[in-house]
């Protein structure tokens, strides 16, 4: 149950875009049509869930024992960064498919705060490392249902007869605080 | 004391890690690109102007390369030299690219020009052309905050005394990027060699257009008519000169003379002493006839 609360919470009632208004830069950047989106959303679902697991193990075993809890933003900056990296690597050599997909996403997360914010979270929270886990998972999914719903609607928008002051990023803004009203609906569920 | 110290040892010994680690992974999923891309890359021009339609000349020397489809010859700024050379090195057949430079089609000099208000406000010209299209009394003409010379890849571009863009034809690799970045769309890509041009881009019709400019093109059809090859028609009130015919056939520009504004102008130097010697002789041939006259008056007298 405590799980079930844990990753609902991190979904939609703490939906990291829409209320907590982290990863805008590639909320708005990447959200102009629905498969780069998916894309987008898979592929920060997937970093997240990594880096947040090695981020738990850096900061329980050298951390913590060494009193630097103080230090976990640039130790978690360090981390996510150079893991980033590595994965791309990674994914560029055995997997050139995943990566054509994927492969120009990965390095706008590199340095975006929606990431890094789910491991401060994780240390500020004291979570347990399957408590992480569901959390990251969570958090990824949540928001990849924000930047897809934005998505969806930003294609529909593109047939609408916008006012020319608002075209582009202007109707985006009003587009996704009328979506942060919606998610203000879900406050209070848990 | 002691923290800072153990902050020291922890954050170097993470950061020593993970750079081994990358260093490794380097290493380990390390991927050979073919070389050819980076010799194909060393040939082009580098100005990353994307004319080719490519985000930059490495994405465009990575598609030539790998995709048998992608032509040799789209680096407009390289011409035909790099064509060639890209088309040898990919085994690829380089076709023709017709050599063009940018023309500016406007000739109403800012100090000089009619203004419909005085624009404060950021030196670019698109933000200039959102303010009731922009300060110039013409709707049509260059607003002359150079937008375009700072958007030129290869320095081509500078902003005349009179305040209009002036084309160095030297540097200019005819990428094209001016005329797309122009809210005005003044900027066209002309074929090098064009022997006159008209330098105006006023879709309005006689008086209209004269009220705001003196040099402009007045729709009146003078140079359409005088024009013995049809190389010049009239489209929305403004003449287009067809290049082409006119670098093929024509060496007697008659229609630089009969423009009544001057918007057409001659481009190239055989073009300038013909049309002083067209000029020549239709003075000549006035003051023949004045003369004339002159003596009839006399003989009636």
């Amino acid at each position: 149950m405590e799980y079930m609360t844990l990753f609902i919470g991190a979904v939609v009632v703490n939906n990291f875009v829409l209320t907590k208004f982290l990863g805008l830069c590639i909320f708005f950047g990447v959200s102009k049509n629905l498969s780069a989106s998916a894309g987008m959303g898979m592929a920060v679902t997937a970093v997240m869930t990594l880096s947040s697991m090695l981020a738990w193990l850096v900061y329980n075993f050298v951390l913590i024992p060494n009193g630097l809890e103080f230090m976990k933003t640039a130790v978690f900056v360090l981390l996510i960064a150079s893991f980033v990296q590595l994965l791309e690597m990674i994914i560029k050599k055995q997997a050139p498919a995943l990566y054509n997909m994927w492969g120009i996403y990965l390095l706008l997360i590199a340095t975006n705060c929606i990431v890094l914010a789910v491991p401060l979270e994780m240390a500020e929270g004291g979570l347990s490392f399957l408590m992480t886990v569901v959390y990251a998972i969570g958090s990824g999914l949540g928001f990849a249902l924000a930047i897809i719903l934005m998505a969806s609607c930003r294609e529909k928008l593109r047939l609408a007869d916008v006012p020319k002051s608002l075209e582009g990023l202007g109707i985006a803004f009003i587009l996704a605080g009328m979506l942060a009203l919606a998610f203000l609906g879900f406050s209070g569920m848990i | 004391m002691n923290i800072a110290i153990m902050v020291v040892i922890v954050m170097t010994v993470i950061g020593l890690i993970f750079g081994l680690v990358l260093a490794y992974a380097n290493k380990v999923f390390s991927i050979e690109v073919n070389p050819l891309i980076h010799i194909v890359e060393d040939v082009l021009p580098k100005g990353q102007c994307g004319a080719c339609g490519y985000a930059g000349c490495m994405a465009y020397a990575e598609a030539v390369v790998n995709d048998p489809n992608v032509s040799p010859s789209l680096c407009i700024p390289g011409k035909k030299p790099i064509a060639d050379l890209v088309a040898d090195l990919t085994g690829k057949a380089a076709a023709a690219i017709e050599p063009r430079v940018a023309q500016i089609k406007c000739n109403n000099a800012i100090s000089e020009s009619i203004k419909k208000y005085n624009y404060i406000g950021v030196e670019d010209c698109i933000a200039a052309s959102m303010v009731q299209g922009g300060p110039k009394g013409c709707q049509y003409g260059c607003i002359g905050l150079g937008t375009c010379a700072r958007s030129c890849p290869f320095d081509a571009l500078h902003m005349g005394e009179d305040g209009l863009p002036v084309v160095d034809e030297v540097k200019c690799t005819g990428c094209g990027k001016c005329s797309l970045i122009c809210p005005k769309h003044i900027i066209g890509m002309a074929p090098i060699g064009s022997h006159v041009g008209v330098i105006c881009n006023s879709k309005d019709k006689g008086n209209a257009a004269k009220k705001v400019c003196a040099v402009a093109c007045i729709g009146c059809g003078l140079c359409a008519k005088s024009c013995p090859y049809d190389a010049i028609k009239l489209e929305n009130n403004l003449a287009m000169v067809d290049d082409h015919i006119c670098i093929e056939k024509c060496n007697n520009p008659l229609c630089l003379e009969k423009c009544p504004t001057g918007a057409i102008l001659p481009l190239t130097e055989d073009a300038r002493k013909a049309f002083v010697v067209i000029k020549e002789a239709a003075a000549k041939a006035k003051a023949e006839k004045d003369a004339q006259k002159a003596e009839k008056a006399e003989k009636a007298e």
